[in-house]
């Protein structure tokens, strides 16, 4: 006998148990299979971008830590690499030694809370998330020598950074590199072959080569689709091109192979770090700028590699103390493009764990 | 079982429930012009007239601030200093807090970690309204007690005690877990002292 | 290293394809007239030798004259970044033709411009605020606003 169904629309959010924020789904059921799925934010937008045009060049860092506020080092790194080219201002060594130590930290931060989010939700209820938790807190104790703050640290400033770094935060950072790699080796044995991860997360979500170019995604999810795509690579910013690195990819573009990429690259940014604190000069940390930067007429766009994708700032300016106007190419916005594409003909379940590998933070998508 | 294939439709644009949804925020934030006056009158009064707490009074304060459960409400940054204070160094379980119920009519705390924009605000409100009674609010962070950095926006609510009263403000941007754990024991101190069974 | 291509060489190149399209060109970027702003974009995506399949992101600025609408797009075969413009006059209704079909990142930045700043896309999908209610007033990153 043949029963007539009919699509059933359901509320996903906004405040739901899984830490990524406050992101809303509308999705079309058939039953349990997700037949069309409409993505609703806004409910952070806090206009970060009108903002940005009352304040001072300097006064936006702050604005520009509370976006992506897991990897605060890494937006204000972008914002102040856009002034940096607008005005024409250059960068002592020691502060570019600086700059890739902290944005390479804040990388291990940020993939730690990105998979221990999205192993919470393939239902390790908390036990991998504790245990990422415990190194995070070594790096933030690692931040809060430097810039005395736990979470938001408004560190990096047009021309350099704010201060330079205290006499024990070096050995604490080779203490630390001493035994990072040993948590890292203690997360990949209990979850590389675990069964549950491999049935919840393998062929799960899987978004193809081209589809990924399409939609503009960028960061782990468009390198585990096979794209071989790093603005570290590509367009080097700051120092990076003295340092050796791999790029990991993934081959099929599944939430495993996203889980990959991230445990290879903090694997990576360990290398980085390494080769930084061995060749890092002394020297000022902050070159010489006036007090009130007035850039010349004109616009930017500077971009970096940051943990959820390309993190880019727009300015454009008209010789004023303050930006004229202030574009901020969120990745993870970006990266939700492909979250219709993906998430179709799975179930609600499915759902869940495919948006959690995209790994997205609300503050950057509603700015 | 088949699909009826004329109800397959791509329902992707639905304004309907949209405008629905802006209306309501829309006479949300009309009624909201003023900030509700925080809860406290009832403290001044006690120590006016130096009432002694009776035997009952105690032991249902005590289980009732041993045991505070949390209702998720995560907008922004602090949300991961609430996280932190949960995790492995700074751990809120010690304090009976542990659970962090996604479900609000089983949850007795709003602990607001994030600031609140006027799209949001119908969602926070109706989670409060959930709540079963006694409940308390912890503002927490620069966002929740004025706004913060972004209190001259188009879309911010400056501060929670426009929407819902508020019992303990807890300042930071954001709050240490340390700074959190003594607005904590604030709230516990003040529930310690409520009057529940009259005469 | 990314290599910025020249607006000036591909406006050269582009004004033999479309005569009378280009309005201006510059060493960072070129201008375009917004009703060939399709087929330039359809142009540049296909032509192997451009291959600008990325679309890194979309803006707009508002000079009080005019809306300016930036696109700035990357080849990831070739390593080489092009940013074009193009122009909508008048404050009342800006419309620029929409990108979606070739690059479907465009989707959510298009509508997001259109929530905040009031330039309507011909040919999106679904053109309805993204960040903002309905039933919002005013568009808010315009210089006038409030």
């Amino acid at each position: 006998m043949a029963i007539k169904t009919e699509p059933f629309v359901i509320n996903i959010g906004p405040v739901h148990p899984s830490t990524h924020g406050v992101f809303r789904m509308r999705a079309t059921l058939d039953g349990e299979v997700i037949v069309d799925l409409e993505p609703v934010f806004g409910y952070l937008h806090r206009g970060i971008e009108k903002l940005a045009e009352e304040r001072t060049y300097t006064g936006v860092i702050p604005l520009t830590d509370r976006l992506d506020y897991i990897a605060s080092m890494s937006n204000n790194l972008a914002y102040v690499l856009a002034v940096e080219k607008l005005a024409g201002i250059a960068v002592p060594e020691r502060a570019e030694y600086l700059r890739v130590i902290m944005a390479e930290l804040q990388r291990i931060a940020a993939y730690l809370v990105a998979i221990g989010a999205f192993l919470n939700e393939c239902g390790a209820f908390f036990t991998p998330f504790l245990y990422m938790f415990r190194e995070r807190e070594k790096i933030i104790d690692l931040f809060e020598m430097v810039s005395g703050q736990r979470l938001l640290y408004n560190y990096m400033r047009v021309g350099g950074v704010s201060q330079d770094i205290p006499e024990e935060f070096l050995p604490a950072l080779g203490e630390f590199l001493k035994q990072m790699p040993r948590f890292i080796d203690e997360y990949d044995r209990l979850l590389k072959q675990n069964e549950i991860l491999l049935a919840r997360a393998k062929g799960i979500g899987i978004l193809t080569k081209e589809k990924a170019v399409n939609c503009s995604v960028s960061g782990p999810v468009l390198r585990a689709s096979g794209v071989k795509w790093d603005i570290r690579k590509a367009d080097p910013y700051s120092i990076y091109d003295r340092f050796e690195f791999e790029i990991p990819t993934g081959e099929v573009g599944d939430c495993y192979d996203r889980y990959r990429v991230r445990i290879e690259e903090m694997r990576q940014s360990l290398r980085i770090i390494e080769q930084a604190m061995e060749q890092i000069p002394s020297g000022a940390v902050k070159s010489e700028v006036p007090h009130l930067i007035r850039p010349p007429v004109g616009e930017a766009y500077a971009h970096i590699e940051a943990p959820k994708g390309e993190l880019g700032f727009y300015l454009v300016s008209d010789n004023s103390i303050a930006p004229y106007r202030c574009h901020i190419r969120a990745p993870s916005l970006m990266n939700l493009t492909a979250l219709r594409e993906m998430v179709i003909g799975w179930k609600i379940q499915d759902a869940i764990i495919i948006f959690g590998s995209i790994d997205i933070t609300v503050g950057e998508v509603d700015r | 079982m088949e699909v009826d294939e004329q109800a397959g439709l791509y329902v992707y644009s639905d304004t309907e429930l949209d405008r629905a949804e802006g209306a309501a925020i829309e006479s949300l934030k009309a009624h909201c012009q003023q900030a509700i006056p925080d809860p406290d009158k009832w403290l001044e009064e006690e120590l006016r007239r130096n009432i002694l707490l009776t035997s009952v009074d105690f032991m249902l304060n005590w289980a009732r601030r041993s045991s505070l459960w949390p209702a998720i409400c995560f907008p922004a940054c602090c949300a991961f200093e609430l996280i932190a204070a949960n995790a492995s160094r700074f751990d809120l379980s010690r304090f009976g807090m542990e659970i962090l119920r996604a479900s609000p009519r089983q949850a007795d705390l709003m602990i607001t970690a994030g600031t609140l924009t006027w799209k949001m605000a119908p969602q926070v409100k109706r989670i409060y309204d959930q709540m079963a009674e006694p409940k308390w609010v912890i503002a927490m962070g620069a966002c929740g007690i004025s706004g913060g950095i972004f209190a001259s926006s188009y879309n911010v609510v400056p501060g929670y005690s426009r929407i819902i009263p508020v019992d303990v403000y807890v300042p930071g941007c954001p709050p240490r877990p340390e700074a959190l754990i003594y607005g904590i024991r604030m709230l516990h101190h003040k529930i310690s002292q409520r009057h529940t069974i009259e005469g | 290293m990314i290599l910025s291509l020249s607006g000036k060489e591909v406006a050269a190149q582009l004004e033999q394809q479309f005569p009378g399209s280009i309005i201006a060109s510059s060493e960072n970027n070129f201008l375009v007239k917004s009703e060939s702003l399709l087929d330039i974009a359809e142009y540049l995506k296909s032509s192997p030798e451009l291959d600008l399949d990325y679309l890194n992101h979309i803006t707009a600025v508002d000079y009080y004259d005019y809306f300016e609408v930036v696109y700035q797009l990357t080849s990831i075969k070739h390593n080489h970044s092009l940013v074009l413009k193009t122009r909508c006059y008048g404050r009342d209704n800006p419309l620029v033709p929409s990108v979606v079909s070739l690059w479907q990142g465009a989707d959510f930045q298009e509508r997001e411009i259109y929530d905040l700043m009031g330039i309507s896309f011909d040919g999106h999908p679904n053109l309805k605020r993204i960040f903002l209610w309905e039933g919002f007033q005013g568009y808010p990153l315009r210089k006038d606003y409030l």
